[in-house]
């Protein structure tokens, strides 16, 4: 390994600590119910999700618009599964049906659950619809999860979903804890340590043969097909491991949130989620990350003003009421979209050099010397 | 079989009223899709806007002028999307244009939602259409019988545009190929503007049927019947609008045939609604497995 190489390996790991602990130093410092979580939690399940489109969208071109059902599944399964069976058999959240499910399990099988249910469904689905060109594949994903959307209110799988009512009481953020022990867990460090591990198999992934196989096929099919790749079996692997992390996603979404219903999982998420990938540029893991972290601060916090009355000292209750947050936020995506359209990292990554000739050239006074 | 047919007359009315409902708006998608091979993911919330439109003028003009007001506004609403949200994108990829129509939708919808303040708004009761009427021992409303009529008459109109006129003639020309059809002289701008007007003019005569029906009109309410009108477009065979047409008929008999499910399959349950949502979406998957390019499309070969 070249200096170069290795330089850019400790730098790469030195930031995720220094993410990590200072994520940990927050934790014991700041008031649990700060804004600062809400938005760092949500942000990092935002991350997963539009980093697993991304894997779609961006590295295998495949215009999938199924996120949405696959969250949806993620999050049920995880809810169902950690419930403890005391409180499925107790009318507290099955109230109109009897629960059929006997068993109960913990936060880890929860989650692998969640993903493995995701994918399953993505395999079957997968194995027509991926046949299918560009925008028929868009419209039939995005059918797709309104169906599931459907089928998970219907009252005959009541014993199941229960029905078209939310599930709660289930193993959320504040009932996590440390393996063997009975002390909590930090839900927000939890959080990141599972989208952490989850990106890095992606990457892991993407830069594999796999990955690069994926890029071919994004790139130009037919020629990927002429060079031996076996088009529809790159293609559906891409797509059940894409669902499997959006349905990990899901179950953090719904870990986060402490409550799960079918009603939420709507296709607006789906057009957030794609809108955060193409915010971030299409094709870079590290700009959906920053992407997703700038989308929920600017909408849960930053521009929260905008709702209340009250924006940048500006006082307009009749301007700023309920909902105009989300026109600006709607105007500003738009704007992005017409003529930022590679985003805020177009198809590159995050890197030192990258930061270094970028700070270079916001400070040209010290070039020209 | 007759009387079968008499007691569960109310859902074939409906089914047939709100398949054409469903056509007009179809027409908007499949002109545009066979023009710029682009899924206008807005046009659902343009027929919510023309509703919406309809809400707040109706409040304060007679209907007399409030009608042909929606109907100016909405068209007006079509060519402005056109020429803000897709034509700086004439020459990107199509996942861009596809990309920046589901921004407009999402604008769209959060416009209304600002400006509704989230509530449901009574849709007004146009004297003519919502009276009620008494059909062989069904009661139903004149705008169920009114909409297919009108439904063929606005077809055919727009056949014969298609068929006989020099703008027609374009669209036909662009349709079948843009680059060459650009070279031949044609103002493809002119074209595109033109299709984006009538399909938008088309959703707002759908709306001022659909809503009278429906009674209120949410930010979201365009989504639904726009994706239902969508699968009509695909199961017909986009760009083809009598294939648009008959796929809007069959898709909205069909739903309504399963909303009656209870009483017309003699199995009772409350799931017969949320399943007509699934079934639409489930036929789009079998469709397009198994005829891809619907019932009148035609094929396509891709070249290297």
């Amino acid at each position: 390994m070249d200096r170069e190489k290795r330089n850019h390996y400790i730098r790469l790991f030195s930031a995720i600590a220094a993410v990590y602990i200072i994520i940990t130093i927050l934790e014991f410092t700041l008031r649990p119910t700060s804004i600062v979580f809400t938005v760092l939690r949500k942000g990092a399940i935002y991350s997963l999700v539009a980093v697993s489109m991304n894997l779609l969208n961006g590295f295998t071109g495949l215009f999938s618009l199924g996120q949405a059902g696959f969250m949806l599944l993620g999050a049920y399964t995880y809810a169902i599964f950690t419930m403890p069976v005391s409180v499925k058999q107790s009318e507290r959240v099955y109230r109109y049906y009897e629960c059929i499910v006997p068993f109960d399990t913990g936060v880890f099988i929860g989650l692998i659950a969640a993903g493995l249910v995701a994918a399953f469904f993505a395999f079957l689905i997968g194995l027509p619809v991926l046949r299918l060109k560009s925008d028929y594949l868009a419209i039939a994903t995005l059918g797709f999860a309104e169906i599931i959307r459907a089928i998970f209110q219907w009252d005959v799988l009541g014993p199941l979903t229960n029905g078209a009512n939310l599930l709660r009481e289930f193993k959320d953020l504040s009932r996590i804890t440390i393996p063997f022990t009975d002390i909590p867990f930090p839900p927000t460090l939890f959080v990141f340590i599972v989208v952490g591990i989850c990106v890095l198999l992606i990457v892991l992934l993407i830069n594999s043969s796999y990955g690069r196989a994926f890029k071919a096929i994004r790139d130009d099919e037919t020629a990927a097909e002429a060079m031996g790749i076996n088009l529809f079996r790159h293609k559906e692997l891409s797509f059940v491991i894409s669902s499997f992390f959006a349905g990990v996603s899901g179950a953090l979404l719904a870990m986060f949130q402490y409550t799960v219903q079918a009603q939420q999982f709507r296709t607006v998420l789906t057009y957030e989620i794609l809108l955060i990938v193409v915010i971030g540029g299409i094709g870079s893991i590290s700009g959906s990350c920053i992407a997703s972290f700038l989308y929920i601060a600017l909408s849960e916090w930053w521009l929260r003003g905008l709702d209340m009355g009250t924006f940048l000292g500006i006082e307009a209750p009749d301007l700023f009421r309920s909902g105009f947050r989300r026109l600006v936020f709607s105007v500003i995506i738009m704007v992005i979209v017409l003529f930022f359209s590679r985003g805020i990292m177009g198809d590159k990554e995050l890197s030192y050099e990258r930061f270094k000739s970028g700070v270079r050239r916001l400070m040209p006074g010290r070039r020209s010397r | 079989m007759a009387d079968f047919f008499h007691q569960n007359l109310s859902y074939f009315l409906s089914g047939i009223s709100v398949g054409g409902q469903y056509a007009l708006i179809a027409i908007g998608y499949t002109m545009v899709y066979g023009i710029l091979r682009l899924i206008n993911f807005a046009h659902g919330d343009v027929f919510m806007c023309a509703g919406l439109m309809m809400v707040y003028f109706s409040s304060s003009l007679p209907f007399a002028i409030s009608i042909p007001a929606v109907l100016l506004l909405t068209l007006l609403l079509g060519f402005v999307i056109e020429r803000v949200a897709y034509k700086p994108l004439r020459s990107a990829p199509r996942m861009s244009v596809m990309i920046s129509a589901i921004g407009v939708s999402y604008l769209l919808q959060n416009a209304a939602l600002y400006f509704t303040g989230g509530l449901a708004k009574v849709y007004p009761e146009i004297p003519f259409l919502s009276r009620s009427v008494q059909i062989w021992g069904a009661t139903t409303r004149v705008v169920t019988l009114v909409t297919p009529v009108l439904t063929v008459v606005l077809v055919v109109l727009l056949t014969l545009l298609i068929k006989h006129t020099k703008i027609g003639m374009a669209m036909r020309a662009v349709s079948r190929d843009f680059e060459t059809s650009q070279l031949m002289g044609i103002k493809i701008n002119r074209v595109i503007s033109m299709t984006f007007m009538l399909g938008s003019i088309l959703a707002a005569v759908a709306s001022l049927l659909y809503f009278t029906n429906y009674a209120s009109v949410t930010p979201t309410s365009g989504a639904m019947p726009g994706l239902k009108a969508f699968v009509a477009a695909v199961f017909g065979g986009i760009g083809s609008i009598p294939g648009a047409v008959i796929g809007a008929f069959i898709i909205g008999i069909c739903e309504n045939i399963i909303k009656g499910g209870a009483s017309i399959f003699g199995i009772p349950g409350s799931g017969w609604t949320t399943f007509s949502d699934a079934f639409t979406f489930a036929f789009l998957i079998i469709v397009l497995i198994v005829r891809p390019t619907g019932l009148f499309g035609e094929k396509s070969v891709d070249k290297v």
